[in-house]
């Protein structure tokens, strides 16, 4: 006899992104299998459901007001290593820490990364995330040879890139909106050792940034460059720009031949709970960024670096979100083609002349884009910066910022988005309509929403 | 959507005609377009304030609402949720009456407190119950620092105020954890449509600044605003006035 599973537990909860702003009460409920996912989306009543993996996207992707949100943690299984193939297949809530832990003693690296390893598959495909080597190896679901999707009408299709190909780019970044993502099928990076072979160059402002990185970044299989945001003038751009590629273990020092993939994490510390806002005013971050800059070195070739120093620095705190204090923080992202580099500067500008208490930016060269009609990334030039909330110029900054961009040919990026607005986004996504095209074929009743989706009237 | 930075997807004015409702607005217009729910009888003025709004930018829908039939909020706010969330709402209807006429005509002082009192409490009864079900959403009411010490030269608009006072700053406590929210702004003389006429009373305002205030509170997350902010002051004091002073005093 096969005892009853015990119902998936339902807390009525407040939710909200990494970024902390703009929570709203949802029904939770723990999922562990399929089955459960199926129940809880035949129960949804009329305000729909989310998924939700780790809440590492900074707005309201991952929350629905009044509704039904699925935590997906519990779906965690790695169902099978094919270490000849060099290839996993997962339940959509294993975090990608999780993989490299297991999986880089092996060999095997996860082929995209974020700046952080607690996300979880299921979200790395609903944002189709990039990560440092995206000029080289694009973005997460080029990666994918198939996942699992449950759709509104609770049936489990497998998609890939040849099997119902448009259902897959949709949901290659559709952030939850073409269904629940319950496993998938992911071809993983072979490496010889755990160690990266970091250059490091300190460059003086931002026309000399854009051309080092034009020049070179094709050398590199990881590049990404942090910009001081708060630098004005001459100085504007000033960035520390470190780019690399996994050492071979015959490029490794004698000692750590031994065991070249050894890979150990730690979390050292947590932020505190409750940081006064305002504790980031533009003077600790100046000066912040001063000592910053100027520890960089200004030229430093082949330095070995581990996985979370290089890939993720900021994991070394917990929640660090906290320290931008209660009110929250937006994180702002976007793209503009190459040729638009002017808009970039301008962007820029205006960032560091509005004088709002960014730490630090992050600009990346994108490789080719893929076919999802709303995978973010696309060929030209990314910035990505964190503001904390307070001031009432900030969305109007924002709202400006965004025309400049769509006025460039460029685009914001979803999972990091919290207050664009409806009609630009039409604009930032011409192929929206292949999107919604799917989405009314696959769930003509919207079951799967968002305040993100109502927000974009998605 | 109210977003992450207090920006506002979606606006439901309801007595829609209403100059600090307008004027509301306009104030959010200002800022970004946005979807704006003009809930009002069906006069010229509603079609002259729609196409106002329109030209400033809001994608703006028209809708009958009328306080003096009882079948009129529930039909108001169906009709209105058809077309998506509502994240903010103003409960701005209202009339002043005549103190004249209300000091002996049993049935103007009936309609009157129908109008001001009864309606809105039906309003906001159907608005938060259909928000709670949103899981977000603030309600802005109207009220009048009128109510906050009602003087015998319009008592009975006076009173209509104090109840909706109540009523609306209790319902905000009922929606405590239901991500719903209720503000309650409590004006003191507007330079409006019905105070057209009549002479300033001290620290008079504009339908303007009522609106600034409504904008502020709701980002900053407030239950009560007065506007002018120095009434919240001059009402403390006035509160506690003696009554024989209270009653010679020319306000
Ligand atoms: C410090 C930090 C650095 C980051 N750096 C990068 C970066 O370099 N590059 C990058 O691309 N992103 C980056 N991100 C963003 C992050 O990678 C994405 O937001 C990612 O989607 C988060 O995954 P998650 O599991 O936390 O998903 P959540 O945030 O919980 O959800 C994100 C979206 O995925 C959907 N979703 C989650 N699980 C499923 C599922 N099983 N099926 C269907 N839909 C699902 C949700 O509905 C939601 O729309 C960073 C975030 C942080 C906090
Ligand atoms: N002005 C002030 O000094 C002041 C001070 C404090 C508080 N307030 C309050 O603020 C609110 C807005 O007032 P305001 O200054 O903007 O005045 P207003 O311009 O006169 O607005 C009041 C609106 O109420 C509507 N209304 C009246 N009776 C109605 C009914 N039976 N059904 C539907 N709608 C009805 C009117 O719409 P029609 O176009 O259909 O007539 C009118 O547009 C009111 O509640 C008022 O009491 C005003």
């Amino acid at each position: 006899m096969v005892e009853a599973l015990p119902a998936p537990p339902v807390d009525r909860r407040f939710l909200a992104g990494w970024g902390r702003t703009a929570p709203t009460p949802a029904e939770l409920v723990g999922v562990r299998t399929a089955e459960d996912v199926r129940a809880a989306v035949r129960r949804a009543g009329g305000r729909g459901v989310a998924a939700r993996g780790l809440a590492r996207s900074y707005g309201d992707a991952a929350q629905n007001a009044g509704g039904t949100v699925l935590d997906m943690a519990g779906l965690d299984q790695v169902r099978q290593v094919d270490l000849a193939a060099g290839a996993v297949e997962v339940d959509a809530g294993v975090p990608l820490d999780r993989l490299m832990s297991l999986l880089v003693p092996m060999g095997l690296f996860v082929p995209v990364t974020p700046g952080t390893r607690y996300v979880t598959v299921g979200g790395a495909i609903a944002a189709d995330i990039h990560g440092k080597n995206h000029h080289q190896a694009g973005s997460f679901c080029q990666h994918v040879d198939w996942l699992d999707l449950l759709t509104a009408d609770g049936q489990v299709r497998r998609v890939s890139p040849d099997a119902d190909p448009e259902l897959f780019w949709a949901t290659a970044g559709g952030m939850g909106l073409t269904g629940v993502v319950l496993a998938a099928r992911v071809r993983m990076k072979r490496i010889e050792s755990s160690q990266v072979l970091v250059d490091t160059d300190r460059t003086p402002d931002l026309a000399s940034l854009m051309a080092l990185l034009t020049e070179t970044d094709h050398l590199y299989d990881y590049s990404v460059a942090w910009i001081d945001c708060v630098a004005r003038g001459r100085r504007m751009g000033r960035s520390v720009l470190t780019r690399g590629r996994f050492a071979r273990r015959d490029e490794l020092p004698e000692k750590k031949q031994r065991d070249p993939l050894r890979y150990a994490t730690s979390v050292k510390l947590s932020a505190p709970d409750l940081f006064p806002p305002g504790l980031l005013n533009l003077g600790t971050v100046a000066a912040f960024n001063e000592v910053w800059y100027r520890k960089s070195p200004t030229r430093k070739r082949d330095q070995l670096q581990g996985i979370p120093t290089f890939f993720h620095p900021l994991d070394g705190v917990g929640e660090w979100n906290r320290i931008y204090g209660p009110r929250g923080f937006v994180q702002y992202q976007f793209v503009v083609p190459f040729g638009a580099e002017e808009a970039l500067r301008e962007a820029m500008l205006r960032i560091s002349s509005a004088g709002t208490a960014s730490f630090l930016a992050v600009l990346k060269r994108f490789g080719p884009a893929n076919p999802g009609p709303l995978s973010f990334p696309a060929p030209g030039w990314t910035l990505a910066l964190d503001i904390p909330v307070g001031g009432s110029r900030l969305a109007t900054l924002l709202d400006e910022l965004d025309q400049l961009v769509v006025e460039a040919g460029g685009k914001i990026y979803l999972a990091k988005d919290s207050r664009l607005r409806p009609e630009v986004f039409e604009r930032m996504y011409p192929d929206l309509g292949r999107f919604r095209a799917v989405r009314q074929r696959v769930d003509p009743d919207g079951v799967f929403t968002s305040d993100l989706a109502r927000r974009l009237s998605l | 959507m109210i977003d992450a930075l207090g920006s506002v997807g979606s606006l439901l004015l309801v007595g829609g005609t209403s100059d600090i409702a307008v004027a509301t607005a306009h104030r959010y217009l200002r800022e970004r377009p946005l979807r704006v729910v003009v809930a009002a009888r069906d006069t010229p003025r509603r079609a002259a304030v729609a196409d106002q709004l329109s030209a400033a930018g809001g994608s703006v829908e028209v809708v009958d609402f009328d306080a003096d039939d009882p079948g009129s909020p529930e039909r108001m706010l169906a009709r209105v949720a058809a077309g998506g969330d509502v994240d903010v709402a103003l409960v701005a209807f209202g009339q002043l009456g005549n103190a004249e006429q209300l000091r002996s005509d049993a049935a103007a002082v009936a309609q009157l407190a129908r109008v001001n009192y009864v309606v809105p409490t039906v309003v906001g009864t159907v608005l938060a119950e259909h928000m709670r079900r949103q899981g977000h959403g603030v309600i802005v009411a109207l009220s009048s620092v009128a109510g906050e010490r009602p003087r015998a030269s319009n008592f009975v608009y006076g009173s209509t105020k104090a109840g909706l006072d109540a009523f609306y700053s209790g319902l905000s406590d009922s929606l405590a954890g239901s991500g719903v929210s209720v503000l309650v702004v409590r004006p003191g003389f507007v330079r409006s449509k019905m105070t057209a006429g009549m002479p300033d009373a001290p620290l008079a305002t504009t339908p303007e600044a009522v609106a600034e205030a409504i904008v502020s509170g709701i980002r900053r997350g407030r239950h009560t605003v007065w506007v002018p902010g120095a009434m919240r002051v001059v009402m403390s004091v006035l509160r506690h006035v003696p009554r024989p002073v209270f009653r010679r005093l020319p306000i």
